[in-house]
């Protein structure tokens, strides 16, 4: 019988009613609920009055938590249940426990623990990633090895991957992330109140909205403060226009990778102009300043209803346009159709999220399954798909373009009213003391989540951070098994993971 | 002669003028208005104004690709007839010397790009490597075809005078496969699109353009100017293929001669907006193809010669 407790998703619940089990128990109901099909949201160790607890947030359909005393080693999860795999490395880098018998404990995002204890991989961190850490090796005499990055051939993030290929075959792929670790989860927790929009929004640019959400839900749980409806609505058409424009670029980019000329160039420039419409709803392209705890700070009045409402008229057929323009051209499903596939199995191993989960099957969204904002009032559809492989996640994309478009031009069509905040920084005179908050939403990469423990002082004790490319980056690696290494930049694109997001 | 060598000189330094063509008609299929047309003069003279960058851990083997693969593309220039007339260097068998000119040119492009000891270009040579060979064979397939209907072995009895003419009136549906094979093989070996994408920035999806990743500066111009002479090359023949018409008018055989050098790189242009490329696997099929079509017109001929 399960101790762990429900707890709402975007709710306050007292650290006092999350049950605090002894370790073995903990452990071992943890991993019932997620081989019964449970998945983990969060895992992580914090610091509270000088010892080491463990926090476990899991879901199935609806939120478990419960926590335990940390010891310093102990008999890792993750041999027992895969998903539990890159938190217990997470925990073993940021505070020094050692999970005993981790099948692949190597560090996450290479940096020193934040007890000073001595380090789990033996690293010297005064040398260059990857430190102490020699890569996966294939031998024999027709294997060579390919390494690609962290410097890239564009404009782009920094990572590392380690091919190891039969000729062209890649049999499998290391990927090494950790080069943008800027310490987010640190500067949350000492942050000003009024500071915390600004870093949530700059966790990872591209989902500015996503990660602004989750921490301004989290604030108004804390403070128990009530949001309009109005800045509800508003708060779902960002995070909508967050979507197209990403899902639209990353089909142009899709289309760019395997030389189809056209829809790239389009999908570049409509994507240009599905930003311009969060600029238009808060001055800023990406939508900046836009979310804040207790609401939003602009509102949305008529006239800018209307011109959204003609700009959309106006795109969507173009949209519509060039998405029939890929998927009816024969030579791009050649190439999207049978490349890179994650079965279903595997994706629920690694607890894929967002499109890629999707398209490998697993339906799960959480707009719908944890629906904040304004989604409970609105019908969003399941989008598996059952083939897992380029083609599911340029159609998953496919679909939910025009799903959002529909949303966007519903929820315009009606006027809206709300008191914008100014600045933001009422609504966190207080945090509730001794609490606990965990809120979900589904950005344009799948589950967005941000946890937050207050102390009975009612300050930030531990912020804890989850971008779904945490979940999603071992299934860009597992998409890669017996694929043309050719087919590499294809694939990474039809994920298109954070790098930012993931190294925090 | 004289003539001859003008012609020469006027190919290769039209030819980075042509190449622009294909981006001009790219530019256009993606709603954009280009780059000008004589963006490639800009870029050659840019490069040769820059210095080259050496990797310490190269040898003389690096310096002579570029040089080489240069020289061997202006060297086949000269055993192409333009516009029908006579070309500098012509004897019977000259087909061969430049076909292997050619394979020399890709021999130290390679070494080369093996030299620096780079996995990308290590597989890009590997991929070079590969295709070509089956272009080869299609290639002796095209010769073969032509021995048998001229007897002859060189370009000048294939494209000078009225010899194309006559065979489009004795062969002309065997001919129209040889265009199709002949425009696979100028696909292939000029790494256009569905083979190649000359315009990705994704080393571990290119050929040819990961090959020539280290090279900088001069040696980045000699590669260009290179593969604009040897996609140049490859037109020229097409459009003597294509348009054989011999008018008797001073003049209009240069004009023909242009329209239908402008007509294959506009389809390269075209082909190239259209269609995705090909996945990796897939493309030694597609080149496969220009053998089959060779091999399939020649035993045709076999037919018509009795």
């Amino acid at each position: 019988m399960t101790q762990f407790i429900p707890i709402p998703s975007g709710g306050r619940v007292q650290r006092a009613d999350i049950p605090h089990l002894p370790f073995d128990s903990f452990r071992t109901q943890a991993l019932e609920i997620v081989k019964n099909g449970g998945k983990v949201v969060h895992f992580f160790a914090y610091e509270d009055q000088g010892s080491m607890k463990l926090m476990a947030v899991l879901r199935t359909d609806r939120l478990l938590a419960a926590g335990c005393d940390a010891p310093d080693t102990y008999p890792c999860l993750t041999k027992a249940c895969e998903p539990f795999h890159l938190f217990e490395r997470e925990i073993a880098e940021q505070y020094g426990i050692r999970p005993e018998g981790h099948p692949w404990l190597k560090m996450v995002r290479y940096h020193e623990n934040i007890r000073k204890k001595p380090d789990v991989f033996n690293n010297d961190y005064t040398h260059d990633i990857p430190g102490n850490y020699d890569y996966y090796q294939v031998k024999g005499d027709e294997i060579h090895e390919v390494a690609v990055g962290p410097v890239h051939a564009g404009v782009i993030e920094p990572g590392h991957f380690r091919f190891n290929c039969i000729g062209e075959r890649v049999l499998h792929l290391e990927i090494q992330l950790g080069y943008q670790h800027r310490g987010v989860e640190a500067l949350l927790q000492t942050a000003k109140p009024k500071q915390l929009p600004i870093l949530a929004e700059n966790i990872a640019g591209d989902t500015t909205i996503g990660h602004g959400l989750c921490m301004a839900q989290a604030v108004e749980a804390l403070a128990s403060v009530q949001v309009d409806a109005g800045a509800k609505i508003i708060r779902t058409i960002a995070l909508e226009l967050e979507r197209l424009a990403n899902h639209i670029g990353d089909l142009g980019a899709l289309c760019m990778d395997v030389a189809f000329l056209a829809p790239a160039n389009y999908f570049g420039r409509i994507r240009g102009d599905f930003l311009n419409l969060s600029l238009l709803l808060c001055g800023n392209r990406f939508g900046k300043g836009l979310v804040r705890p207790g609401g939003v700070r602009f509102s949305l009045d008529d006239d800018i209803r209307k011109t959204l409402d003609e700009r959309i008229k106006e795109l969507k057929p173009q949209v519509e346009h060039v998405l029939e323009l890929i998927f009816s051209a024969s030579t791009v499903r050649a190439r999207f159709e049978g490349c890179g596939s994650v079965r279903a199995e595997d994706a629920d191993h690694l607890g894929l999220v967002g499109p890629a989960g999707r398209a490998s099957g697993l339906a799960y969204d959480a707009r719908r399954c944890f629906a904040t904002e304004h989604y409970p009032h609105l019908l969003i559809p399941e989008n598996a798909k059952a083939t897992g492989d380029v083609y599911a996640r340029a159609r998953v994309r496919y679909d939910e373009v025009h799903q959002s478009i529909e949303i966007i031009q519903f929820l315009i069509g009606k006027s809206v009213d709300t008191q914008p905040v100014e600045g933001g920084t009422q609504a966190l005179q207080a945090l509730a003391p001794s609490s606990f908050a965990v809120t979900l939403n589904e950005g344009w990469r799948g589950e967005v989540s941000h946890a937050v423990l207050t102390d009975d002082a009612g300050n930030i004790l531990r912020y804890k951070v989850k971008d779904p490319s945490f979940h999603n980056w071992n299934g860009l690696a597992m998409a890669l098994r017996d694929t043309g290494i050719s087919d590499f930049p294809l694939n990474n694109k039809s994920f298109n993971l954070s790098y930012c997001g993931f190294d925090l | 002669m004289f003539e001859s060598i003008v012609l020469w000189l006027g190919a290769i330094l039209t030819a980075p003028f042509f190449s622009a063509v294909i981006l001009k008609v790219k530019a256009f299929f993606g709603g954009k208005k280009g780059p000008p047309l004589l963006i490639n003069y800009y870029t050659l003279i840019k490069l040769v104004k820059k210095g080259s960058v050496y990797s310490t851990s190269t040898t003389a083997v690096f310096k002579m690709g570029p040089v080489i693969s240069c020289a061997t593309a202006l060297a086949a220039l000269l055993f192409l007839p333009i516009a029908g007339h006579i070309p500098v260097i012509s004897f019977n068998g000259d087909v061969i010397l430049v076909l292997y000119l050619l394979g020399l040119g890709r021999f130290f492009t390679i070494a080369a790009a093996m030299d620096t000891a780079s996995p990308f270009e290590g597989m890009g040579a590997a991929r070079e490597a590969f295709f070509p060979i089956i272009c080869e064979a299609a290639m002796f397939m095209i010769l073969i075809y032509f021995y048998r209907m001229t007897g002859e072995l060189s370009f000048a009895a294939y494209f000078s005078g009225t010899g194309t003419l006559a065979l489009w009136q004795i062969a002309g549906p065997s001919l129209l496969f040889i265009v199709i094979a002949f425009f696979i093989i100028l696909v292939t070996e000029t790494s256009r699109v569905p083979v190649d994408d000359p315009a990705t920035h994704l080393e571990l999806t290119m050929i040819h353009e990961v090959m020539v990743l280290d090279h900088s500066g001069p040696d980045f111009a000699l590669i260009e100017l290179g593969a604009f002479c040897k996609l140049f090359f490859y037109a020229a023949i097409l459009s003597g293929l294509i348009l054989p018409f011999e008018t008797g008018i001073p003049g209009t055989g240069m004009l023909l001669f242009i329209a239908g050098l402008l007509i294959v790189y506009l389809v390269v242009g075209i082909i190239e907006s259209t269609i995705a490329r090909y996945r990796m696997d897939k493309v030694p099929q597609f080149v496969l193809t220009s053998f089959a079509l060779a091999f399939f017109a020649t035993i045709i001929t076999l037919e018509l010669i009795q």
